[in-house]
């Protein structure tokens, strides 16, 4: 049960902070579907750090890979940036170039440094046993993860952010109606470049949570299993709203940890269903889940929408 | 020659060309970056594929495996650009290959149907999942992309439960069905010998192409693709000029679903792949559409030559030098494509630009050395 809770906990965390960032984004008027890469460049960004920082200091630790997940994936979403703010570009058609760049990408990399180190290794994995165990504390079986601290301190974060600051006041304004917000003086395409980068920050940092949430070793061929999505799914269910995204990952997240500890359960043992139902499970609920609620969907109005300052 | 450059048609091919030279230049940085001995030859082994071999019979056979896996690519990319020219971005075509591939292999393992049946069988599947994203489109409003995504996981996982039960017991792969069920390998119909005896060419090959030309028709040319295309441009106003709307978006992702579901059946019955029953990703076959479909510049005739590129530099991967390199190279060159392919319409604006401009100055000299005349 304790495991439960805790794999639901990390999961969850993961959730929350990647759609949370795609809730900024579209908040600003651009649909990030690229989070799934962004994701896998901030792990990557993570990865690499944990392989190469010797240190023995936690603190040090956990604030240094974060730190690199953040820049990774700020600088990997500046290329949705370029490309659909500056350019006009179709954004979905961006977003998922950016989830198949990133993956290939990280693959091509990883693989080559590893073959780089040792010719005969071929292989697309990081391994950070020792890292990782840097970023838990123990207490009393339960395996807290500094993560679950900061999706809390995020989603509050957000929260304040967007409604009680001018900043997130005028992003909103952005998503909503670029024309209006232009002609009282804000800068369109500035406050949409703010919402891409932030998500890009909460994407990686989404994404090295991911891959420290369960396993000490990450094969990058395997890209983020579609929790970029499951993200967007969340931020739907969540209505764009922080604290009801927080409530929603929470559900995504028990579902998610089933799959992982559904062994330990004699009632769902029991049952003897393959283990893939289980892998199949938060896509299903996701789905069931959008039927129900996307109807009276709360979309920021203009998001998607490419903002040209000449047109009515 | 700016008469030539304002043809919307040429127009797309050279901002398709600036594309792929732009992918292929990052793809070679990449490679510098990685390692500078050696990556021009690994570069070049990438474009060339099939060309590496020396001997002109291996060179044929090589051109056959290439051109086998093309047709799926083909018709998954058919399935993603007959979705979009109706405004949906059918992501979920990767996963309506995979219920295309579940079925086929299934019909043809477990139950020995012929190869006709087990094709039909595949589009059936590919469309039923195509109707779902359709259904949740039209009536509860939930975002095609995000459905198509999670039904992609939902079928891969379906799949390596249900393919479980026809694998070898040794391996996680299905087992061959030339060993059980020969008859549900697509017939060569003498196609094979162009190819030096390529078994892996079959009527797939002419199938898709005329699938492609019938798309093209159905697209252009009929009542049904305007109304189709209408209603992606603007479904309130093709609802008030009398168009099922809701019945366009549904039909619409089943006909892409079916492409795709058929799409799968075109490389599993020639037996040139087995299903891996543990494999954890789905297939890349629908996200390489994706990249094909926009190269082609979302036109059926183009997406054959598209895929049959995108095809042949994925298989080029696996020419360059390993010491370095791995050949997952040409899925970033794809996928850069892809990402470049965004910025076609502002190079289109750019050409159109500067053939106006180019326009107004000849005009303006014409004018200028017409009143020097009148002075003289």
């Amino acid at each position: 049960m304790l495991l439960l809770i805790q794999y639901t906990l990390i999961f969850s965390s993961v959730l929350v902070l990647v759609a949370l960032g795609g809730c900024i984004s579209e908040h600003s008027g651009v649909i990030n579907l690229g989070l799934e890469g962004i994701m896998v460049i901030g792990a990557l960004g993570g990865a690499l750090m944990m392989r190469y920082l010797g240190t023995s200091n936690a603190f040090i630790m956990v604030l240094l890979v974060m730190l690199a997940a953040i820049v990774f994936g700020m600088l990997y979403s500046s290329l949705l940036g370029v490309a659909c703010i500056n350019f006009k570009a179709d954004q979905t058609l961006v977003g998922t170039a950016l989830n198949l760049l990133g993956t290939a990408a990280a693959t091509v990399f990883v693989k080559a440094i590893n073959t780089a180190a040792n010719p005969d290794d071929h292989s697309s994995e990081i391994e950070y046993v020792r890292a990782r165990k840097m970023f838990i504390v123990n207490i009393n079986g339960f395996e807290f993860n500094w993560f679950m601290l900061v999706a809390v301190i995020a989603v509050i974060v957000v929260a304040v952010m967007l409604y009680k600051t001018k900043f997130g006041l005028r992003l909103m304004a952005c998503g909503e109606h670029p024309q209006a917000a232009d002609s009282v003086g804000i800068n369109v395409y500035k406050m949409r470049w703010a919402g891409v980068l932030i998500s890009g920050a909460l994407g990686g940092l989404g994404g090295i949570c991911y891959i420290l949430a369960g396993v000490s070793l990450w094969k990058f061929e395997n890209g983020v299993a579609g929790f970029g999505f499951l993200a967007l799914a969340v931020m739907i269910f969540g209505q764009w709203k922080p604290y009801r995204i927080a409530l929603a990952a929470l559900l995504f997240g028990l579902f998610r940890a089933l799959s992982n500890t559904y062994v330990g359960f004699p009632a769902l043992a029991a049952l003897n269903l393959p283990g893939n139902v289980y892998n199949m499970m938060p896509y299903i609920v996701s789905l069931i889940v959008l039927a129900f609620t996307s109807k009276t969907s709360r979309a920021p109005k203009a998001e998607g929408i490419p903002y040209d300052k000449g047109s009515r | 020659m700016k008469k030539v450059l304002k043809n919307p048609g040429v127009q797309a091919f050279v901002a398709s060309i600036i594309c792929i030279i732009l992918g292929l230049l990052i793809g070679y940085i990449v490679l510098l970056f990685i390692n500078p001995e050696g990556a021009a030859e690994s570069i070049i082994n990438v474009i060339k594929n099939f060309l590496t071999w020396n001997r002109a019979n291996k060179k044929l056979q090589q051109f056959g495996n290439t051109l086998a896996k093309t047709m799926p690519l083909l018709m998954c990319s058919l399935s993603i650009l007959f979705a979009y020219k109706v405004g949906l971005f059918n992501i979920g075509a990767a996963g309506q290959y995979v219920a295309g591939s579940c079925a086929c292999l299934y019909a043809a393992l477990a139950w020995g149907w012929g190869w006709l049946p087990c094709m039909i069988f595949a589009l059936a599947a590919g469309a039923v999942l195509g109707a779902i994203v359709g259904f949740l489109k039209s009536r509860c409003n939930v975002n095609e992309v995000i459905s198509g995504i999670m039904l992609n996981w939902i079928s891969l996982y379906l799949a390596n439960t249900i393919l479980t039960k026809v694998k070898e017991t040794a391996s996680p792969y299905t087992m061959y069905i030339k060993d059980v069920n020969p008859s549900a390998l697509l017939p060569n119909a003498g196609l094979d010998k162009f190819f030096n005896n390529n078994q892996y060419i079959t009527i797939a090959v002419p199938l898709a192409l005329i699938i492609a030309i019938a798309v093209y028709i159905l697209l252009s040319k009929t009542k049904l693709g305007y109304e189709l295309k209408a209603t992606g441009s603007n479904k309130n106003a093709a609802k008030y000029a009398g168009m099922a709307e809701n019945r366009n978006i549904i039909l619409t992702l089943i006909i892409s679903g079916a492409l795709a579901g058929l799409g799968a059946s075109m490389l599993y019955l020639t037996g040139y792949m087995r299903w891996e029953c543990t494999q954890s990703s789905v297939p890349g076959m629908g996200f390489n559409g994706i990249a094909a479909a926009f190269l082609g510049g979302l036109n059926p005739i183009g997406a054959i030559f598209s895929s049959f590129f995108i095809q042949h530099i994925t298989d080029g991967g696996q020419y360059v030098n390993t010491n370095f390199y791995s050949s997952q190279i040409s899925d970033l060159i794809s996928s850069v494509i892809i990402y470049l392919c965004g910025f076609v319409l502002f190079i289109k604006l750019t050409m159109n630009k500067m053939i106006a401009r180019s326009e107004e100055k000849k005009a303006r000299a014409i004018k200028s050395a017409a009143s020097q005349g009148g002075d003289k």
